[in-house]
């Protein structure tokens, strides 16, 4: 088996890379049948959707902005850090994203409780008793804010992994397609957010 | 010359691994084992569909009762459609012969992300048990109908939950597969294999994978919302909270339209495949039809809504699809004439394959001409849901794929397995399964087209001449199964061993050993003509002078 596995280590970034694009493609996608479906619905009640939409806070969805985008920074930067060598640095990087999707999740989590304490959850009384529109808009706000708070999870954990391979050798200066990749995914929970930021808490 | 002999490689079948016993196949990453573990598993799913399916048939053998209750038959229905669909006819053959033969028809050594292709059918698994067990938990198997339209999904109070996770990590299966092939077919081709020198298999695997990765996750995101929305309550599509239970049509189609092109592109994919070898003869239009799977691709994506022309679209946009629904048929057809202008002047041998792929063109013709009789407006609404939509769909489905499968396991048989099938039960079967194919679905677009409505348990006396013929039909298709499979089972272990090449063909894989050795090629092949060059059969037009 040594010998077989020795003539199947060819190396192929860019194809590696290029499975990492095609599988973001498909979360986009995926994140894509969203956007569609809020669309409709926002093109069918307009008038709801801003009402219910003063219900956010836009402050701590501006917090939440900038957090992300600064801890899509700091992942880039890790990456630049293993191209140069510099491991501890990368490590220190990875754990700084780390703590910044941490910072975001807190945040959701008050968020979210917040909206609980005061009555508006699927099913609830309250949130039954307002006009299609609203109930349509918070249903969305939750799935679509829970399903990427999802994703911030599994970036993390992706991140985290990533940290162990820098730690074990496994991601080096000369080989950090992993690395690459896992900072990819992160861009892209970046991304979404940057989306549903505006279609959820600046339409007020 | 060197004429010191090689000592024999171990085939993939037979080679030494570090796990012992069947550890050795379910986490074998070997591209042709996994294809192997795909095959097994989807013809137990394909067994278990077809007994659904015959004992539906048996059911509609009379008018009312006959063998089961109202409430069975609707699970029946549920189940054969998940199952055959999302577990047997979509996986079928780019999951199957696609893994298998999709390195070594390119001439790489493995898929690009070999133990994402394992993952990939553990997902498969996964996806099939939890829909086998949604059977037995208590509540009863869903009976939805395997569109899981809203609101009756979110009503009902089967076991609807287990079947959307099912499909959905089905479609997570799908999407990591298609996504390793377009790595793969990118990156790994032989030096020398440009784009144009690609077998047309991989050309359609190419097309279809792309269909798997833009398209699939739409179902993903809808069939998860339906989930949620059953399980919190959450207002997503259900009309007492607002939503709109036509958009979920609209995304389960948007789909599971550009679905129907995922099961049917490779089937005529392997038609390509099989044609040129048996006809002796390059294929006719090897581009166009290169070109045209990557224009099915295209503009399958764009039709779905033609499944939804009776629920009050504007007329504009019915006008639209309808049109669109017109035009993926042309590149269907450049491909029908061009298999046709292949078979012309060839040196046709017939052999079983070959039968299959004939018998696939004909009921294919039949299943596009009814797709062109279902996409005009006025006849769609007079048989929206009706057998004639079940007819059609059964013409493309199993009369096309399922026929492209069975010519792939007759024609690759000899590669994947080493051993060769006797001829005459392998006739028999496919004379048996042609017939009993067409007795069981022709009387369906009869009956369809006089007004027998899909789905229904129960029928008036008038049509019931047409449910006994179709009902007999399917019994022939099932016996001509039964004796292809058990030809192939008895040639596992008592066939002739085969050659390397017993049909002639002249793409890669029929240059290696059969079976394959588990690195597939001794030395990665140089690429230097297309795929199909029969020049030494066809007669140069000055030696005719």
């Amino acid at each position: 088996m040594t010998t077989a596995a020795a003539t199947h280590t060819h190396r192929d970034d860019v194809g590696s890379r290029m499975g990492m694009w095609l599988f973001l493609f498909t979360e986009l996608i995926l994140f894509g049948g969203l956007f569609i479906v809020y669309a409709v619905y926002r093109f069918k009640f307009p008038e709801q959707f801003q009402l219910a939409a003063r219900e956010l806070d836009t402050l701590v969805g501006t917090v939440n902005t900038i957090i992300l985008l600064t801890s899509s920074l700091t992942v880039a930067m890790s990456i630049t850090a293993i191209q140069q060598g510099k491991k501890h640095l990368s490590m220190m990087l990875i754990g700084i994203t780390i703590i910044f999707a941490l910072a975001f999740l807190v945040n959701k989590y008050f968020e979210w409780s917040h909206k609980i304490s005061i009555g508006i959850y699927p099913q609830s009384p309250e949130l039954l008793n307002k006009p299609p529109g609203e109930i349509l808009y918070f249903g969305l706000y939750y799935v679509m804010t829970g399903l990427h708070a999802l994703h911030v999870i599994i970036g993390m954990v992706v991140l985290a992994f990533s940290m162990v391979f820098i730690a074990t050798g496994k991601i080096n200066q000369q080989s950090y397609v992993k690395l690459e990749a896992g900072g990819l995914y992160w861009h892209l929970v970046d991304i979404i957010w940057i989306f549903l930021f505006p279609l959820f808490y600046l339409i007020s | 010359m060197t004429t010191v002999a090689r000592t024999p490689e171990p085939d993939y079948l037979h080679a030494q691994t570090n796990r012992k016993g069947i550890g050795a196949w379910i986490f074998s990453t070997d591209h042709k084992r996994i294809g192997i573990l795909y095959l097994v598993s989807m013809l137990v799913f394909f067994i278990a569909a077809v007994t659904f399916g015959v004992l539906m048939r048996l059911e509609m053998l009379t008018p009312g009762k006959t063998i089961m209750q109202p409430q069975t038959y609707n699970t029946f229905f549920t189940l054969h459609g998940i199952m055959m669909i999302f577990l047997f006819i979509i996986p079928g053959l780019p999951a199957v012969f696609g893994n298998f033969l999709l390195p070594l028809m390119i001439g790489a050594k493995d898929v690009f992300f070999p133990r994402l292709n394992l993952f990939s059918w553990w997902l498969f698994v996964t996806g099939g048990l939890l829909a086998l067990v949604s059977l037995f938990l208590p509540g009863g198997p869903a009976d939805t109908g395997w569109t899981f339209y809203v609101p009756y999904s979110i009503r009902t109070t089967t076991n609807v939950i287990p079947a959307l996770m099912a499909a959905f990590i089905l479609g997570f299966s799908s999407i990591l597969t298609g996504l390793n092939f377009i790595t793969t077919i990118h990156r790994m081709r032989a030096p020398g294999m440009d784009w144009f020198k690609m077998p047309l298999f991989i050309w359609s695997l190419y097309s279809t994978a792309w269909i798997q990765i833009l398209a699939t996750p739409i179902i993903g995101i809808t069939l998860l919302l339906v989930t949620i929305e059953r399980l919190f309550g959450v207002g997503i599509f259900d009309p007492t909270l607002g939503g709109d239970p036509v958009l979920y049509q609209h995304l389960f189609w948007i789909y599971s339209h550009p679905a129907v092109y995922i099961v049917i592109l490779p089937g005529l994919g392997v038609v390509s495949e099989i044609l040129p070898v048996f006809a002796r003869r390059t294929i006719f239009g090897y581009k166009v039809i290169a070109y045209s799977s990557l224009s099915i691709a295209f503009i399958g994506s764009l039709v779905w809504a033609h499944h939804m022309f009776t629920v009050g679209m504007s007329n504009t946009g019915m006008f639209i699809f309808s049109l669109l629904t017109f035009l993926v048929s042309i590149p269907s057809a450049i491909k029908v004439f061009n298999w046709i202008a292949t078979l012309y002047k060839g040196s046709i041998k017939i052999e079983v394959p070959f039968l299959f792929v004939l018998a696939f063109i004909f009921q294919f013709s039949i299943g596009g001409l009814t797709g062109l009789m279902l996409g005009v407006l006025s006849v769609n609404i007079h048989v929206q849901d009706t057998y004639f939509v079940v007819g059609h769909f059964h013409y493309v489905m199993f009369g096309g794929t399922g026929f492209g499968l069975f010519a792939a396991m007759h024609y690759w048989f000899p590669k994947i397995f080493g051993r060769m099938y006797k001829n005459v039960p392998a006739f028999v079967g496919w004379l048996l399964m042609t017939i009993g194919l067409n007795l069981l679905y022709f009387p369906f677009l009869i009956m369809g087209y006089m007004g027998m409505p899909r789905r229904y348990y129960d029928y008036l006396p008038q049509f019931q001449t047409y449910h006994v013929i179709s009902t007999v039909g399917s019994w022939i298709l099932v016996l001509g199964i039964i004796i292809i499979f058990v030809n192939l089972i008895l040639s596992l272990k008592k066939g002739a061993k085969a050659p390397m090449n017993p049909w002639g063909g002249k793409t890669l894989e029929w240059t290696v050993e059969s079976p394959p050795p588990v690195e597939n090629f001794h030395e990665i092949p140089v690429v230097e003509k297309g795929p199909y060059d029969y020049s030494e059969y066809e007669i140069k037009p000055e030696i005719a002078k």
